[in-house]
């Protein structure tokens, strides 16, 4: 049994598992679409079932019982058990380790979404339909592709610093040298080190935003903006009146997404400062508490945290929704 | 992508039609000719490319180059013939013995491949199962389903992993596997239900009538047609295995962590070490930015129909 547990360090014994692993899972899948298949007249439950149950159980022991078990341990202390009702929430909002916590992804979903979405906006309509669309694109695009420690390694290196009067090595330092500025250490001081931090995260969901927006702008009828023209409106004016009502659905989906994205990510902020200097966000403390600190209890309260965060966003998403439904 | 709710309206691409062709380029030459809105595009895709060109090419330079000057001066010295790059850093990234990232390259394909294939299979069943069988709950159940999207994963982590110690599997590349493939299921059902609605009613009745099951219905009419989506969501899902930090540590350990924790823990234990570092940071992307480059036209499709189409 253990030949099938642990690879250990054998590539060769790694990649078999993998085969092992893909195989079973494709004789499990025809078993149950066999059976589901037998039955002359099956009732339609069974077949429901048949096709559904596995991706429900799934879901059931994987996302909705640990949830509840989350909020449960949230209000017991630290791995003990004892139950300690808000205690956990109530160290979140008054100790100043977690206020700054609190506040910097106050920041992170204020700040980054509506910087990605302007961005990308921006982009989009300044490139639509110009004769380098598909290269202009597919630059700003790319960093999708890039994992956030990849990208938070680029950015690093970018804000690299080397003391006054040595060559610099990082290219933000050697522009302010150029300017006949100070090198400076950009990721000691808050807050503009949160600031250069949400810079990676920005460059990267920019591209997500652009090819939404790009494609809602490419919608718009054609009646509209000649419409627009014919009345002599141009320039800013289209942009501001025309463009931007006319794909404000597109928006809120792209900064809703964005600021959802922006909630649960962890990997930048952990690879660039691992949250000294008072950099941490919400996302990357329940790791500390968790994982590190050994608070299961304090990291099970910042979890439920993260989730209370998503809901309103969500909620205020759907009822945008419902409102452009109730237009058309 | 997760926050759509069912009823959006669908913005379709307006293909300029042949008075287009006209407004199009002269759209382009005003676009062209107006200097200030090309600089700034030109700004900002610039800005958007120097920090990756900047890493790219401090990784093909010599170790001791690249502590004493900037990237930006290799071109000069290109220029008046000095050899100025090499392969040593993905040499030493890549055998080195501190730092050797072949296992862990190993280790990002073993984790990817069953945690991109067995969700995709999962999601496809289940959203055949939601769009065409019609069973008591169905709507209630796939409701919750979509609300399962927002939950966090974070919220399920700690108590996913004392389960695999309950279960005395945690660490093996099994509960990486089945950690993803259940993060990845609401999203994937969503989104496949979305592409298995747009199918005609006509052909599935069309195909019931020649006495087909559901089982063949979901084969011979529903796979073929789903082939765009599938690929859509497959590269989603690939890109996020891949480049994952989260799920790997908390999951894994030393013999299933894929190249992305490396690269993390090289920039925690060794932060000026550029050499190593820009040099794994590249072999951590040359996969994915294949697999993106090659198929981005079915990433940018899956994207506009999980976000703006839903």
């Amino acid at each position: 049994m253990d030949w099938l547990k642990y690879a250990g360090d054998d590539p060769v014994h790694k990649l078999l598992l993998m085969l092992i692993a893909i195989v079973l899972f494709v004789v499990l899948m025809a078993i149950i679409l066999f059976v589901v298949d037998r039955p002359r007249n099956p009732p339609r439950w069974f077949v429901g079932f048949g096709f559904t149950g596995i991706a429900l159980l799934l879901l059931l022991a994987g996302l909705v019982y640990p949830a509840l078990s989350t909020i449960w341990t949230s209000f017991l202390r630290r791995n003990s058990g004892d139950f300690v009702g808000l205690d956990n929430y109530v160290r979140a909002f008054t100790e100043p380790q977690f206020l700054i916590v609190l506040g910097n992804t106050a920041l992170w979903v204020l700040v980054a979404p509506l910087v990605a979405t302007f961005l990308g906006l921006v982009y989009a309509y300044l490139v639509d339909r110009s004769r380098f669309e598909k290269i202009a694109k597919g630059l700003v695009f790319l960093p999708m592709a890039i994992s956030m420690v990849g990208a938070s390694i680029i950015w690093k290196f970018v804000y690299e610093f080397k003391p006054q009067g040595v060559e610099q090595t990082g290219v933000l330092n050697q522009f302010m040298v150029w300017l006949g500025g100070e090198p400076q250490q950009w990721l000691l001081s808050r807050p503009l080190n949160t600031f250069l931090i949400m810079v990676v995260f920005v460059w990267i969901q920019t591209g997500f935003a652009m090819t939404l927006l790009s494609a809602s702008i490419k919608a718009i009828p054609t009646d509209i903006t000649e419409a627009a023209r014919l009345d002599g409106v141009s320039g800013f004016g289209m942009f501001w009146r025309i463009t931007i009502p006319s794909i404000r659905p597109a928006l809120i989906v792209v900064l809703t997404t964005i600021a959802m994205t922006t909630l649960k990510t962890f990997d930048i902020v952990r690879t660039m400062t691992a949250g000294q200097f008072d950099t941490s966000i919400v996302a990357l403390e329940f790791y500390d508490q968790g994982f590190r600190q050994n608070d299961a209890g304090m990291a099970a309260a910042l979890a439920v945290l993260l989730f209370v965060i998503v809901v309103p966003v969500v909620v205020y998403n759907v009822r945008q929704q419902r409102k452009v439904e109730e237009i058309r | 992508m997760t926050t759509t709710t069912p009823q959006m309206p669908t913005p379709q691409p307006v293909r300029p039609a042949s008075s287009g062709l006209n407004e199009r380029a002269r759209k382009a030459r005003k676009a062209l000719s107006n200097p200030w809105a090309s600089t700034l595009a030109i700004v900002i895709a610039i800005i958007w490319t120097v920090p990756t060109v900047g890493l790219l090419v401090t990784s093909f330079r010599p170790e001791l180059d690249i502590r004493t000057s900037g990237w930006w001066t290799v071109f000069g010295d290109a220029f008046s013939g000095e050899g100025v790059f090499s392969l040593r850093n993905y040499e030493t990234a890549l055998f080195g013995s501190s730092t050797n990232m072949i296992d862990f390259f190993v280790n990002s394909f073993v984790v990817t491949l069953p945690a991109v294939f067995i969700p995709i299979t999962i999601a496809l069943l289940a959203a055949y199962g939601f769009a065409w069988i019609d069973f008591k709950g169905r709507d209630i159940l796939f409701i919750a389903v979509f609300a399962l999207q927002i939950v966090p994963i974070q919220i399920t982590l700690v108590p996913l992993l004392s389960a695999y110690v309950d279960f005395n599997i945690n660490g093996t590349f099994w509960t990486i596997w089945l950690s993803h493939s259940i993060f990845a299921l609401p999203l994937a059902i969503f989104l496949l239900h979305n592409f298995m609605k747009d199918v005609p009613r006509s052909l599935v009745e069309a195909a019931r009538v020649d006495g087909a099951g559901h089982v063949k219905i979901f084969f011979q009419v529903m796979l073929p047609l789903l082939t765009p989506a599938i690929a859509a969501f497959g590269i989603f899902q690939f890109l996020w295995v891949w480049n994952d930090l989260l799920v790997a540590l908390v999951m894994g350990d030393l013999r299933t962590f894929p190249l992305t924790v490396r690269i993390a823990e090289l920039a925690g234990s060794r932060g000026g070490d550029w050499h190593v570092l820009s040099a794994g940071a590249f072999i951590s992307m040359v996969v994915p930015v294949i697999v993106f480059l090659a198929l981005q036209r079915y990433f940018v499709r899956g994207m506009l129909a999980g976000a703006v189409k839903g």
